[in-house]
């Protein structure tokens, strides 16, 4: 009994980590930035794409048994070709629009649909299955009713990682000072010589990159489709609404809490009803502490 | 010769008679001009129409950003789907609930059995929903981008709720099979034709309730709200009221337009409130041009059109062809089509008027543009 308790436990946390790692992403772009990226969904399904090519490349070089073992290095090239997708994205168009935050939503929706199409066309409408390690694929036996599958424990230490990479590079680099400076008051820092235009450029990068992490991720959990990335969006969005603008911990938080009652409600009555909960419950609570679990304080 | 203070009386009364002449048109012209599969496309567009005009007075007045407009559109559609199922059933379990197991007819489905009823339900419960919905997040000030990703929450809510109560609602499969409407088949050409023309008096009536409401003092506060919600809140007004109604008004819109759509597409399924349709009900409006209502119909219209003569030859390039009209709308044409055709007319003022030797008076071009 307590190992069926406990295994619901990890499905949740699990669930949340999956939110966490995508919202991070968000977290930057549309807590920090307060830039809308509907085409985030698709900057996770591109860092997956990236990941299977990476298989593929090591099929060909390595054979068929090491080949698993590159995806710990797609890890980082799904980072690095999302993260300069989103650079060019912000260059190209985002970069004159933000005073129109409505209308950054509708043409990274349109972009969206552009990168989703051209996935269509390069890989193909059915799923493909992405190489991953073999020694991933196990699950950590705790008990008679109680394994914990390495992937999902290999995403959970990722999103934690990821996380604490955000935080130490925001809170205790100079570049980061340099981001929340630009944030925070534009015009100052402008004024004491902060290249703004640049420090956006890179911070939508970031936050890019980590959708494309994610989406590698996403990868070890089945097959990779060109919607890979839509099934989880609506929820992160929601995560970083409900935990506070730009607020890391808040969104670390927001993604255990929609994470767990999400698989709490799946569990006990339905999907369907799982969601309605969730959705009530999330409104509930702005009516209760509006700007989400943790407050900005503004100077 | 006419007085000079006559002259707006008299240009208001020819835009009434080419809005009525034009109605007239829609009514009696355009059914004999075309072949039932083409109009039978055209009132579809219109049903959609109706929905853009509903999201232009809460997006282009009031600035809220509804990116779940698609959930009331489904309710409407969903609830009169109910009087059309248990109509065509005769009296008997709908067929889809004997496939889930249910021998009885759940006890809220009962009153749907009522034409009016159902019709009261579609119009009302998706304004009741969007009114309550826009309280709670006025209440908590929850504004601008943010109230877009709740909306869009609300439409990825609405669809699993919707797939998941299979019994209740079909499931992805959604309400078909409709036999009747009113006691006359559906498959009937004429009864086709007078769905058509309660569609386009629907939208009449829509787009000159719209317009009296953008033009009356309510029209002025929902733009004070857009531009800016603090000064409107210092000066006494509450934003808050204001937003629940005008989201009110076009929740029951979109819900009427569903109602519409049922009967004459034949179908409804959780793809009816989804995300997707709900973010491309967005774009007609800004192709159309936000903020001016007719360009909403417009923009419905044109966008559908477009959609169905692209994708009937290339699927593929569709998909690309909506991608690049978000991108281009927003950052070439953020004003849309409507204002687009404003700019050409004035052009075509300025030239007429140079023609003649004389440069417009400012004050007239101005108010000519205005009603235009």
């Amino acid at each position: 009994m307590t190992g069926l308790v406990l295994l619901g436990i990890f499905n949740g946390l699990s669930v949340a980590s999956i939110l966490l790692l995508i919202a991070i992403g968000l977290a930057i772009t549309f807590g920090l930035m307060n830039v809308i990226n509907m085409a985030h969904g698709q900057f996770i399904m591109v860092g997956a794409y990236v990941a299977y090519l990476c298989g593929n490349v090591a099929l060909s070089l390595v054979g068929a048994d090491a080949a698993g073992n590159a995806f710990i290095l797609a890890l980082p090239a799904s980072f690095l070709v999302t993260a300069v997708i989103g650079w060019l994205l912000e260059r190209g168009l985002i970069r004159f629009l933000y005073k129109r935050p409505l209308d950054t939503l509708l043409a990274t929706w349109g972009v969206g649909l552009l990168l989703e199409q051209a996935a269509k066309n390069i890989f193909g409408a059915p799923n493909v299955n992405v190489r991953v390690p073999t020694w991933l694929g196990g699950a950590l036996q705790l008990g008679p009713d109680l394994s914990l599958s390495y992937a999902r424990l290999f995403i959970l230490g990722l999103a934690l990682v990821a996380l604490a990479g955000v935080y130490v590079y925001l809170f205790r680099t100079s570049l980061g000072r340099l981001v929340r400076a630009a944030m925070q008051n534009r015009a100052m820092a402008d004024c004491l010589g902060v290249r703004t235009d640049r420090i956006d450029a890179y911070t939508f990068a970031l936050g890019a990159g980590l959708a494309g992490l994610a989406g590698a991720a996403l990868c070890l959990l089945g097959p990779v489709g060109p919607f890979i990335g839509t099934d989880y969006i609506v929820q992160a969005f929601m995560v970083v609404v409900l935990g506070g603008v730009g607020q890391l911990l808040g969104t670390m938080g927001a993604a255990g809490a929609i994470g767990g009652l999400d698989s709490v409600f799946n569990l006990q009555f339905s999907v369907s009803i799982g969601q309605v909960i969730v959705f009530a419950a999330v409104i509930a609570f702005l009516q209760v502490r509006p700007s989400g679990f943790i407050r900005t304080r503004a100077r | 010769m006419t007085s000079p203070e006559s002259i707006p009386r008299v240009r208001a009364a020819a835009w009434y008679l080419l809005a009525a002449l034009g109605i007239m048109a829609m009514l009696f012209l355009v059914p004999g001009m075309m072949s039932a599969f083409r109009l039978n496309l055209l009132a579809k567009y219109l049903c959609f129409a109706l929905v853009a005009l509903g999201l232009d007075l809460a997006w282009g007045y009031a600035g809220l950003l509804s990116l779940g407009q698609s959930v009331f559109f489904g309710l409407g559609a969903y609830a009169f789907g109910m009087y059309l199922k248990l109509e065509s059933a005769h009296g008997q379990l709908p067929d889809f609930m004997g496939w889930s197991g249910l021998d009885v007819l759940p006890s809220y489905w009962r009153p749907f059995g009522d034409p009016l009823f159902a019709l009261l339900v579609a119009v009302g419960l998706p304004g009741l929903c969007g009114a309550l919905l826009a309280y709670l997040l006025g209440r908590s000030r929850i504004g601008g981008v943010y109230f877009s990703i709740i909306t869009q929450a609300l439409a990825f809510m609405a669809t699993t709720f919707f797939i998941g109560q299979q019994p209740f609602t079909g499931g992805t499969n959604g309400l078909t099979n409709f036999a009747t409407i009113f006691g006359h088949p559906l498959k009937d050409a004429e009864v086709q034709v007078q769905l058509y023309r309660v569609t386009v008096l629907a939208v009449a009536l829509c787009l000159a309730l719209s317009l009296w409401l953008a033009r009356s003092r309510f029209g002025r506060l929902l733009i004070a709200l857009r531009d800016d919600e603090q000064r409107l809140r210092f000066s006494g007004y509450n934003p808050t009221l204001l937003k629940a109604a005008v989201f009110g008004v076009s929740g029951g819109m979109a819900g009427l337009a569903g109602a519409l759509f049922v009967p004459q597409v034949g179908i409804v399924n959780p793809d009816s409130l989804g995300i997707i349709l709900g973010i491309q009900m967005v774009i007609w409006v800004a192709v159309g041009g936000r903020g001016t209502l007719i360009g909403a119909v417009l923009g419905a219209v044109v966008v559908n059109a477009a959609q169905s003569a692209v994708s009937e030859s290339f699927p593929d390039l569709w998909q690309y062809g909506i991608g690049l009209l978000f991108v281009a709308t927003v950052l070439i044409f953020p004003g849309g089509l409507a204002n687009g055709l404003q700019s050409l007319g004035r052009l075509a003022l300025r030239a007429a008027a140079s023609r003649r030797g004389e440069a417009p008076a400012p004050a007239e071009a101005a108010a000519e543009l205005v009603r235009a």
